[in-house]
């Protein structure tokens, strides 16, 4: 059965995304949940709960409420925590109780927007998908509802990095070696969606003249800056050797106006055979696996196979590549490998005799092997 | 930022909510046990939770921080499981698939059904009636993850802590036997009930020392059931009822009468030789005199997070000169009313600091003067590294609970901990490997 999982958890759920994106915004975002949602979040999914004060919190949903559609309660209470608290902005992300009941999120976040003057929104959410939804979600809303529609690109070597959560990358030190690394090929990172710049930053990504799609979480905001300021996106995560070529994706697309995936341009200019069972596989997020699959084969040149185990994604797969879902289908797929890179949790399905080569993932084993983190930028 | 509705002075409190029911913050600090680290107390046993994925991270990362990820499997509800299938199929054919697969065999398993199995009517009683005629040599105890109850009913750990010994059953009686249950540490061995008993030849079982299911098994032939720790009241009692022992509740508390008054149950209903309840009380008096000259003025916090009577120790400590300031809790037992009320008259400017408030998360937490916390939480809003670190009473009990408490003061005063790597660490006393 697909469900059934002896072994491995389950990624990091939408709900978590949303609060991960909006971490560092300056907003205040409330789940609507009884209980352990925000736990989860805070204990597995963020690594900044500790150090950094963040205005995320639950409503704690009672049973009663939720039979009879006792929206005015969550009104009230995030209307009176807004202001005490005085955030940027609200979010409101749901779980799968008000999901089943239909409660109106939108709705609720127009009357919260309306009593308190605060820009407000909903991330349709429902604690069934995995974080990439949750993240690209929150992002985009960012992306439709902050950034100024006025701002103009005056720098051809400027970029935005989107879809940048500890949940994939880290710590902040992780995610400023990517930055460094960028500007080592003469970029000028204006902004960071989102770590380690303010919403005031974030503003001005109108300016920039490419966005950088380091994991697939920052799709939909990419897509709504295309739509807002024309600005055209490269997919890819900079990582090792792969970086150059990363960087001359994004040269293409400053001139040519043009998005493009940088990876599949990436493996057909290298003649690395394919595939054909054994080999290298990488699981993970799609757009950092693909992108240390290109570095892996630029470095040694031997076939690497991506499994993507998150629902979204496949489409952004290279051919011979594919999405296992559950810990049923991706053992299937793991019969025979080789050699696999995964998160040290995915250790206890694959085969015994294989070599494993470990890459901690916080969106999947969380903040269990936090001191072993790849900085990515700097791998191979 | 104003302070208010997140603290209130203890004489302008209400009881026993002193806070507002409203939007709510979770602090890092982790070291409470949750549904998972109790499960896993049951020998023998693997715990199959089904539900959604977000809910369902929490408790898999709980297992897998504890190392213990090889008892713990799930099924993972989707969406088109609400909308278009039935939970009771899902649920029966996703536990029979787990325990197909699983190369062991396990005498129990906990199967934790949620909210959405709740709201949408699931039939719990069919689905356990099938796993129990497919798998008949296993013992299904019927668990809750089910938080959207607990407002108004019992929480999830209240349901477990009875569930949790549903597979005992009636047995030839020891006769010099007790058996703790409810807790999720066993009582220390200098104890009260344990030397009490001990000195007059009684055996006592607590679940956390089972190696075995056959040692849980055991624990049904105790002639006396005794329950420490308040969240494991109602299971106690409803066991004790099942299976038709004489039950005690003997919760963990800091008044030297209340002590006395149990320790009195419980010497009359065994008819046993009492503890010397004035050399007890002389002895606290001594180790409390002791931390009061090593601690001398420092300031005091404590939480309710370290033992379920925060104001009983907040009143014991006070009456004894320390310097208490504040006592950090979202609401206040029934059994505390007493010591309310006490603190009320005799300690009116003691402040009340709720955990959950939203305000919490951003009021100061550093302060110029050292402060000595008696518990994790209260260890976090103060950022002290002073700090007693224990959650939920442990196995303290009785006189010499107050005495071990006393040393284990006098310890945090003296030594700085490490407040960041110990208080984020899940289930405090499991193992952990973060």
């Amino acid at each position: 059965m697909r469900q059934s999982y002896r072994r491995i958890p389950v990624y990091t759920a939408d709900v978590s995304g949303v609060c991960a994106a909006l971490f560092e915004l300056g907003g205040m975002t409330v789940m609507h949940d009884p209980s352990g949602c925000n736990s989860t979040y805070n204990t597995h999914d963020e690594i900044r709960w500790y150090d950094q004060d963040s205005l995320i919190f639950i409503s704690g949903l009672s049973e009663m409420d939720a039979i009879m559609g006792n929206d005015e309660k969550l009104i009230h209470d995030t209307v009176k925590a807004a202001r005490e608290l005085h955030p940027a902005f609200i979010a409101l992300a749901n779980s799968p109780i008000p999901y089943m009941n239909g409660t109106d999120f939108p709705a609720i976040a127009d009357i919260v927007q309306q009593e308190t003057g605060i820009p407000s929104f909903a991330v349709a959410t429902n604690g069934m998908h995995d974080y990439v939804c949750g993240v690209g979600r929150a992002l985009a809303k960012i992306a439709e509802l902050f950034t100024d529609p006025d701002a103009v690109c005056n720098n051809p070597r400027t970029v935005n990095l989107l879809g940048v959560t500890p949940l994939d990358f880290g710590p902040l030190s992780h995610v400023s070696r990517m930055k460094e690394v960028l500007e080592a090929y003469g970029w000028t990172v204006l902004s960071v969606w989102a770590m380690g710049d303010t919403r005031d930053t974030l503003k001005r990504a109108g300016e920039a003249a490419v966005n950088l799609v380091v994991s697939l979480s920052g799709l939909m905001a990419a897509e709504v800056l295309f739509e807002k300021f024309g600005t055209p996106y490269v997919i890819g995560t900079p990582i090792g050797g792969f970086t150059a070529r990363l960087s001359a994706a994004m040269e293409r697309a400053v001139k040519t106006k043009k998005s493009e995936t940088a990876y599949r341009v990436c493996d057909r200019e290298t003649s690395v055979p394919a595939y054909s069972g054994g080999e290298v596989t990488v699981i993970g997020e799609p757009v950092l696996s693909e992108s240390l699959a290109a570095a892996i084969r630029l470095k040694v040149e031997n076939p690497v196979r991506v499994l993507n185990p998150l629902e979204q994604g496949s489409a952004f797969l290279l051919p011979g590549d594919r999405t296992a879902l559950g810990e049923e289908e991706m053992e299937a797929q793991l019969k025979g490998s080789q050699i696999i890179v995964a998160d040290p949790l995915y250790r206890s399905i694959c085969p015994q005799n294989a070599k494993f080569y470990a890459l901690p993932h916080i969106a999947f084993s969380g903040r269990i092997f936090l001191k072993e983190l790849p900085v990515f930028a700097d791998l191979l | 930022m104003d302070p208010s509705g997140a603290t209130v002075r203890i004489k302008e409190a209400g009881f026993p909510a002193p806070f507002l029911s409203e939007l709510e913050f979770n602090s890092p600090v982790h070291g409470n046990w949750n549904i998972v680290h109790t499960g896993m107390l049951l020998p023998d046993s693997i715990q199959i939770y089904v539900c959604a994925d977000n809910c369902m991270r929490g408790v898999v990362l709980t297992a897998a921080e504890m190392n213990a990820a090889d008892r713990f499997s799930f099924v993972i509800l989707r969406e088109e499981n609400l909308l278009n299938d039935n939970l009771e199929e899902i649920t029966i054919e996703g536990v029979s698939d787990v325990l197909q697969k699983r190369k062991d065999h396990p005498r129990a398993v906990l199967v934790f059904t949620v909210c959405l199995h709740h709201f949408l009517g699931c039939d719990l009683d069919r689905v356990y009636e099938e796993l129990e005629r497919r798998f008949p040599d296993t013992f299904f105890v019927r668990c809750y993850m089910d938080p959207i109850m607990q407002k108004a009913g019992l929480t999830p750990e209240q349901k477990l802590r009875k569930a949790i010994y549903d597979a005992l059953v009636p047995g030839r009686e020891v006769t010099r036997s007790a058996a703790v249950l409810g807790s999720d540490f066993a009582l220390d061995d200098t104890s009260d009930i344990r030397r009490l008993l001990s000195k007059n030849g009684y055996m006592l079982a607590e679940l956390p020392g089972c190696k075995s299911w056959e040692e849980y098994l055991q624990l049904s032939r105790s002639r006396l059931f005794l329950c420490t720790y308040p969240a494991g009241q109602y299971g106690a009692g409803k066991q004790a009822e099942r299976l038709s022992k004489e039950y005690l509740y003997l919760p963990s508390c800091f008044g030297y009468e209340e002590i006395a008054g149990y320790l009195k149950q419980l010497t009359e209903v065994l008819e046993l030789a009492p503890l010397d309840i004035e050399a007890e009380i002389a002895a606290c008096e001594a180790a409390l005199h002791q931390a009061r000259e090593v601690i001398s003025d420092t300031v005091i916090v404590l939480d309710s997070l370290l033992h379920p009577r925060p104001l009983g120790l907040a009143r014991l400590l006070i009456s004894h000169g320390f310097s208490v300031r504040t006592v950090y809790l979202d609401g206040i037992s029934r059994e505390e009313q007493e010591d309310f009320d006490w603190l009320s008259q005799h300690a009116p400017d003691l402040e009340l600091a709720a955990t959950i408030q939203v305000k919490m998360r951003i009021l100061p937490r550093t302060h110029s003067e050292k402060i000595l916390a008696l518990g994790q939480k209260a260890a976090w809003f103060n950022q002290t590294g002073y700090f007693v670190n224990m959650v939920q009473g442990a196995g303290l009990w009785g006189f010499d609970g107050i005495r071990c408490l006393c040393s284990l003061m006098i310890e945090a005063c003296e030594e700085e901990k490490d407040t960041r790597d110990l208080v984020v660490r899940k289930g405090w006393g499991c193992e952990s490997c973060i």
